[in-house]
C-alpha cells in the first residue's frame, strides 16, 4: 500500500495482447442495425425483401419479431419519486423513433460486411415529426418529444435548506448569473460490444460484453430472455475504456444479440462502430443554469438559489442521477448559507444522457466557481480569498449539508482539509506572484490569465462490493471481485492490498474482475468506487483468510494465533522465525483429501498423519480450503476533494487559447498507488480539457449530429493536453477500513470552471458559456468591444 | 462502417492501371495511400464498384531533383518527401509544408500526388503546387499530358482529371535563388485540417523586398496565388506595410463557415498568419504560428 508499483497489466496491453470484445468470437455471425436517420418520426413501413436476397444474411428482425419481454420497453434502472415521466425505448423501435441513431432493424449475417450491405437494402418509410433539439427548445415546451409528457419534463426536483427567500432579501449584495454548458460524451476508444454463445444442450448462455457491470447485465438479460440466473454467465473481457457510458444496461444490443444467438443456435457478435457510438450510445453535460447568490461585504455566501434545466435526451433509462449530482455537488467545499436548488430534466430528440466521468459534477462545479469569481469581481476581492472565506473548516467535519445525495443518503462530508489544499495549490501555481508575471507578459505583448476551481466529489457509493481470496496449495493467491475493469489498474492495486493484508509476495496475487462465474454478487464500476468498494472488500476477505491461516498454523505449531505473523508467504512465530510453516502448506492442511494427486496433496490425505478420530475432518463451523469472502457495504459515500489552477495565454489577435500551466492538488484519502492516482488525475484533466476547449455535440435544428466522427468531434490529442503538475493531500476517510476515497473522476470535474476562470481573467469580460473555441472568444471580443464602454485594452503587437 | 462490395484491381504497370480505369469508367477509383478514400468508402459516402490499387505499380515511388524542379512520383508518401534531404534543399517549402499534413501515421501512408488529385481545399500540398508553378504528369488511354497546377483544380474535390486518367507524378518548380519561403497554418488541434493556412514565397535584394506571392489553405475554393509584389515591392525588411498585406489577403480569400469557425474568423486568421509568416520569413527570427 502506498507504493508506486508499476502497473502489471501494461506489458500485456501495450504489446497488443489485450483481449477485447472484438477479439472474441471468430466465426460468429455478426449483427448490424438499420438506425433512424430522423430525430423524430413515426415508422410507416419497413421493407426487408431486397435484403433477404443477399447471400449470407441469416436473420432480419424488427420489433414485430420480438417475443415476450424482449418486446417490452427497456427498464428504468434507477427510479426516483421525482421522475414522474420516465420513458425508455425499445430494443428495436416500435412505431416511433426519438433520436437519430435509434435502432429500427437488426440484421444478422455471415460477417459485418454482408450485414451492412443488407442494412443498405432495407427501406424504412417514416412520417417525420418536429424535432426538439437543445435545452431552450425543450423548455419552451411547444414541441413535445413524447406526446404524453407535458412540457418535456421527465422530472422536476427541488431541495431547500434554510429559508432562501428571507436570507436573499436580507443579503447586502446579490448577483444573478446565466450559464450554459454544452454536451460532450465519454468516447471510450473501444465502443460497446456483445458476443453471445448459446449452449442449446445445456440451455445456458455465455455472454461477453464490453460493460462496466457484468452482474447487472447478467440480471437484466436473464430477466429479458426469461432465463434462470443460473443459466446465464457474463464475462467482461479487457475493456478499452468506459467513462460511464458502459454502466448503462442493458443496451438494446445486450438483449438482442443473445436473443438472436438463442434463436439461431449460433454464436452472434456485435461490435459497435464509431458512428454508432456517436448516435446510439449516450452523451452528457448539456445544461442551462441560473444562479442567484446573496453575499456580504466580505464575499461570504448568505443565500444561494439555483435553477437549472438539464437535457436528458430522448429517454431516461438511468434516471435523474446526473442532475441530482449537479444539484448536490454544486456546493463543493463551501457553506452556501440558505440553499435552494430546483431542476427540470427535459426530453429532447437527441441521444440519451447518462453519466460521463464527473457525472453532473463538472456542471455543478462550473456554476459554483463562476459564481465565486463573480462575487470576487463584484467586491474587488482576491478570488482565492473569497473561496477561502466560504470553506467548511476541518474542525467542522463531518459536515452535513442537509440534502439527499445520489445514493438516497445524506450529503455528509466525512473529512477534508480545504484550507490546507488551497494553501498547497497557491504555492504550486505561484498564486501570489501572478500579478508580476502578468505585467511581464503584458510588456511582451502577451495576454495571460490565471484561473481556479475547487470541488468536492462524493465517491464510493454503495450498496456493496465483494471480495473473494483463495490461497492455492502452490502458494498462488486468487482474488476475485465482481466489478469490472476498463483500464484503471485494478489488477495492480487490488493485488497490492491483498499482498499487504495477507503477507504474501505481490507477484503471487492474481486478480479477476467482472466475471460472474467467479463473483456473482457485485454492483459495477462507476462513481469513482472501484478502489473504495472493492479495495476494502478484498482487504476484508484477505483478513478472513489470514485469520483462518493463523488458526490452522497455530494448531500445527502448537502456539497461540496471537503469537504468529505472516510475511512473504510464511507463517512464523513472532521472535522465532525458525518456527514457521509456509502458507501454501497451510493451504494443503486446510483441505482434508481422500485422493493424493501430487506430493503436497498427499500430506492432506487420510493416512498421512495423526488426527483426532472424534472430530470430523472439517469442523462444524469450518469449510475446506484456505479461502474467504467478505463484502464491504458503506453507510454513505466518502467525499474526496481537489483544487485546480491554470495559467492560460490568449493570442491578442487570433484568440487562440493555450494552457501554459495546469496545477492540481488532490485529496483522495489514503493512496493505494500514487502513480495510478496521478494517472487517473492526468486522464481526467485531459478529458476536462476536451470538455472545456474542444468537444461539443453539434446538432442542427432537425436533430442531425453534424460532427459524428473523430474528424469533427475534437477530442484533444496529447499535443493539446498540458503538462500537469500535481500535489497531494492525504486526509483519510474515517468511513472505511483502508481510509480510501475515490479518484477516478476527480481530474475531470473542475476543468471547464478553471479554464473559464483563466480566460475571463485574461480577457477582462465574463465567460458564461463553455466550451469555448478561439473563434468564439474572438466573437466575444468583438461583441464586448462594440458594446462595452470600457473595452479591454488590447496589447500592442511589438512587431 | 464497412465499405460496400468492390472489385479490387492490382495493376503492375501504369499502362495496366490506365487500361483498367478506361474499362471501368466512372465506376472506378484510384487507390494509392487511401487516407481520404478509405474512410469515405467505410462510411459509404461513396461506393465505387472498382478500386484500382496502384501500390504495386513499379517506378512511381521516386523523388528526383533537377535544376528546374523536384519531381515526386505518385507513390511517394508524404513522409518520404518530408524526409528527403535533396528535395528540402532544392525547395525548402516542400518540407515546411508537408510536415503540416495531418499526423505522422497518415503521412506514412498518404501520398503527395494523391492529395493533389483529391483536391481538398484544406490540403496543404495543392497550395504548394500552385505557388511553385507545379506541373502534373497525367497518363490516360490517349497518352500522357502535362497540366499546370493553376489549371488543374476546378473546385473543392474537383479537378480536370478524367475518370480514366492517372497522375503519375508532379513536378514542383524550384524557386529562383534568394527566394525565401514560409508556411504557416492554424488548426483546432495539431494535425487537423487547418482553419486557415498560407504558403509564402518572398524574394529580396539585400534588405528590400522585390517580390512576394502567397497561396492559401482552407480559405479559397481552389488554391490560387495572391501576388503581393505590388504591395511589398520596395519595402524594407523590418518595416513592411503589414496593414496593406492584411487588406490584400482579406480581399483575396473567400472562406466558408463551418462548425469549427466562421468565415470572418478564418479571413482574419488567414491575414494574420500571412503577416506573421511574412515577418518570420523575412527576418528568419520569428517562427510562424503553429
Amino acid at each position: 500500500m502506498g507504493e508506486k508499483v508499476q502497473r502489471r497489466e501494461d506489458p500485456r496491453l501495450l504489446t497488443g495482447n489485450g483481449r477485447y470484445l472484438d477479439d472474441l468470437g471468430r466465426g460468429a455471425l455478426q449483427a448490424a442495425f438499420v438506425r433512424s436517420p430522423h430525430a423524430h418520426a413515426r415508422i410507416v413501413d419497413i421493407d426487408i425483401a431486397d435484403a433477404w436476397e443477399l447471400d449470407g444474411v441469416e436473420a432480419i428482425y424488427t420489433w414485430e419479431d420480438l417475443p415476450g419481454r424482449v418486446a417490452e420497453p427497456l427498464p428504468v434502472l434507477i427510479p426516483h419519486p421525482a421522475m414522474t415521466h420516465a420513458r425508455t425505448g425499445y430494443c428495436l423501435a416500435r412505431d416511433e423513433v426519438n433520436h437519430v441513431g435509434e435502432a429500427v432493424v437488426m440484421v444478422v449475417a455471415r460477417d459485418r460486411y454482408v450485414a451492412e450491405d443488407a442494412c443498405a437494402r432495407i427501406t424504412v418509410q417514416y412520417d417525420t415529426l418536429p424535432a426538439v433539439v437543445g435545452v431552450a427548445r425543450a423548455r419552451d415546451g411547444d414541441r413535445l418529444v413524447h406526446d404524453d409528457v407535458p412540457g418535456n419534463v421527465a422530472a422536476n426536483l427541488r431541495q431547500e435548506v434554510g429559508d432562501v427567500d428571507t436570507a436573499m432579501a436580507a443579503a447586502p449584495h446579490t448577483l444573478t448569473l446565466e450559464l450554459a454548458i454544452e454536451r460532450s460524451a465519454c468516447m471510450p476508444m473501444e465502443g460497446k460490444g456483445v458476443f453471445a454463445r448459446w449452449d442449446a444442450d445445456d440451455g445456458s448462455l455465455r455472454l461477453y460484453s464490453s460493460t462496466q457491470t457484468s452482474t447487472g447485465v447478467r440480471a437484466a438479460v436473464a430477466a429479458k430472455l426469461e432465463l434462470p440466473l443460473a443459466k446465464v454467465e457474463v464475462v467482461t473481457p479487457d475493456v478499452g475504456g468506459g467513462f460511464g457510458v458502459k454502466i448503462v444496461h442493458p443496451w438494446p444490443e445486450e438483449v438482442l444479440v443473445p436473443w438472436a444467438a438463442r434463436n439461431l443456435g449460433r454464436d452472434v457478435k456485435w461490435t459497435e462502430d464509431r458512428r454508432e457510438h456517436f448516435v446510439s450510445s449516450a452523451h452528457e453535460r448539456g445544461q442551462l443554469q441560473e444562479v442567484t447568490v446573496g453575499f456580504d461585504d466580505d464575499g461570504r455566501l448568505l443565500a444561494l438559489d439555483v435553477h437549472f434545466w438539464h437535457d436528458n435526451g430522448a429517454y431516461t433509462p438511468y434516471g435523474i442521477i446526473v442532475p441530482i449530482i449537479t444539484a448536490t455537488q454544486l456546493l463543493g467545499p463551501y457553506k452556501p448559507g440558505a440553499y435552494r436548488v430546483e431542476f427540470w430534466s427535459l426530453y429532447t430528440n437527441t441521444v440519451l444522457v447518462t453519466p460521463y466521468r464527473g457525472a453532473g459534477r463538472p456542471q455543478g462545479c462550473y456554476a459554483m466557481e463562476r459564481t465565486m469569481d463573480a462575487i470576487a469581481e463584484h467586491r474587488g476581492l482576491d478570488r482565492a480569498e473569497v473561496r477561502s472565506r466560504n470553506f467548511i473548516q476541518p474542525d467542522e467535519m463531518p459536515w452535513d449539508h442537509g440534502l439527499m445525495f445520489q445514493d438516497g443518503r445524506p450529503l455528509k462530508y466525512d473529512s477534508g482539509d480545504f484550507p490546507a489544499s488551497l494553501a498547497k495549490l497557491k504555492a504550486l501555481v505561484g498564486w501570489d506572484d501572478f500579478a508580476a508575471y502578468r505585467e511581464q507578459a503584458a510588456r511582451e505583448g502577451r495576454r495571460v490569465g490565471l484561473g481556479i476551481g475547487c470541488y468536492v466529489e462524493g465517491t464510493g457509493v454503495g450498496p456493496y462490493e465483494g471480495g473473494h481470496v483463495q490461497v492455492e496449495t502452490s502458494g498462488r493467491v486468487n482474488v476475485a471481485t465482481g466489478l469490472t475493469t476498463q483500464g484503471q489498474g485494478h489488477q495492480t492495486i487490488l493485488a497490492q492490498i491483498v499482498a499487504d493484508e495477507l503477507g504474501v509476495p505481490f507477484d503471487d496475487v492474481h486478480v479477476t474482475t467482472g466475471d460472474t462465474r467467479r463473483m456473482a454478487y457485485a454492483v459495477g464500476t462507476f462513481a469513482s468506487r472501484g478502489a473504495v468498494m472493492s479495495g476494502n472488500a478484498v482487504a476484508l476477505a484477505a483478513r478472513v483468510v489470514r485469520a483462518k491461516a493463523l488458526r490452522i498454523a497455530a494448531e500445527a505449531l502448537e502456539v497461540s494465533p496471537d503469537d504468529l505473523d505472516i510475511a512473504d508467504g510464511v507463517v512464523s512465530v513472532k521472535g522465532a522465525p525458525g518456527t514457521s510453516i509456509a502458507l501454501k502448506t497451510v493451504a494443503v492442511m486446510s483441505n482434508p483429501l481422500r485422493y493424493a494427486f501430487d506430493a503436497s496433496a498427499a500430506a492432506a490425505t487420510q493416512f498421512a498423519g495423526t488426527f483426532d478420530p472424534d472430530t470430523p475432518p472439517v469442523g462444524d463451523d469450518d469449510e475446506p480450503g484456505l479461502e474467504g469472502q467478505d463484502f464491504y457495504s458503506p453507510t454513505q459515500a466518502t467525499f474526496a476533494n481537489g483544487m485546480h489552477a491554470a495559467v492560460v495565454e490568449t493570442d491578442p489577435v487570433t484568440a487562440e487559447i493555450r494552457i501554459l500551466r495546469y496545477c492540481v492538488v488532490h485529496d483522495c484519502g489514503v493512496m493505494v498507488n500514487p502513480m495510478i492516482v496521478e494517472g487517473q488525475v492526468h486522464g481526467g484533466v485531459a478529458q476536462g480539457v476536451g470538455g472545456a476547449l474542444y468537444e461539443r455535440m453539434v446538432y442542427d435544428e432537425g436533430g442531425q449530429l453534424l460532427n459524428a466522427s473523430f474528424m469533427d468531434f475534437l477530442m484533444p490529442y496529447a499535443s493539446e493536453v498540458p503538462h500537469i503538475e500535481t500535489d497531494h493531500l492525504e486526509t483519510p476517510s474515517p468511513l472505511n477500513p483502508l481510509g480510501i476515497k475515490g479518484a477516478g473522476e476527480a481530474g475531470t470535474i473542475p476543468v471547464s470552471a478553471v479554464i473559464a476562470s483563466a480566460i475571463e481573467d485574461a480577457e477582462g469580460f465574463p465567460i458564461r458559456s463553455m466550451p469555448i473555441s478561439p473563434a468564439e472568444l474572438w466573437e466575444l471580443r468583438r461583441r464586448h468591444a462594440a458594446s462595452d464602454p470600457h473595452p479591454v485594452p488590447v496589447q500592442e503587437d511589438p512587431r | 462502417m464497412k465499405p460496400a462490395p468492390f472489385v479490387h484491381h492490382a495493376p503492375r504497370t501504369v499502362e495496366e492501371a490506365v487500361a483498367v480505369l478506361a474499362q471501368v469508367g466512372p465506376d472506378g477509383k484510384v487507390l494509392a495511400g487511401g487516407q481520404s478514400l478509405v474512410p469515405v468508402l467505410n462510411m459509404r459516402l461513396a461506393s465505387p464498384g472498382h478500386l484500382v490499387d496502384v501500390n504495386g505499380v513499379a517506378g512511381l515511388d521516386t523523388v528526383e531533383v533537377t535544376a528546374e524542379h523536384v519531381r515526386v512520383g505518385a507513390l511517394v508518401r508524404h513522409a518520404g518527401l518530408e524526409r528527403h534531404d535533396g528535395a528540402a534543399a532544392a525547395l525548402p517549402l516542400l518540407r515546411q509544408a508537408v510536415r503540416h499534413v495531418a499526423h505522422p501515421a497518415i503521412r506514412t501512408r498518404g501520398t503527395t500526388v494523391g492529395s493533389l488529385a483529391h483536391a481538398d481545399p484544406a490540403g496543404e500540398m495543392p497550395a504548394v503546387a500552385v505557388l511553385t508553378g507545379a506541373v502534373l504528369e497525367v497518363t490516360g488511354p490517349r497518352g500522357t499530358r502535362e497540366v499546370a497546377a493553376d489549371g488543374f483544380f476546378l473546385g473543392p474535390l474537383e479537378t480536370v482529371l478524367e475518370a480514366d486518367e492517372l497522375v503519375v507524378a508532379v513536378r514542383f518548380g524550384r524557386l529562383p535563388a534568394g527566394t525565401r519561403t514560409g508556411f504557416a497554418e492554424s488548426a483546432r488541434r495539431s494535425g487537423d485540417y487547418a482553419l486557415a493556412g498560407v504558403a509564402l514565397a518572398v524574394s529580396t535584394d539585400g534588405n528590400t523586398v522585390t517580390g512576394a506571392r502567397a497561396s492559401f489553405v482552407s480559405v479559397t475554393p481552389v488554391p490560387d496565388v495572391l501576388v503581393l509584389t505590388p504591395v511589398l515591392a520596395g519595402a524594407r525588411v523590418g518595416a513592411l506595410p503589414l496593414d496593406a498585406v492584411t487588406e490584400a489577403v482579406r480581399a483575396h480569400v473567400d472562406p466558408e463557415s463551418d462548425i469549427h469557425a466562421g468565415a470572418d474568423y478564418r479571413r482574419m486568421l488567414a491575414a494574420e498568419l500571412t503577416v506573421r509568416s511574412l515577418v518570420s520569413t523575412t527576418t528568419g527570427v520569428r517562427e510562424g504560428a503553429a
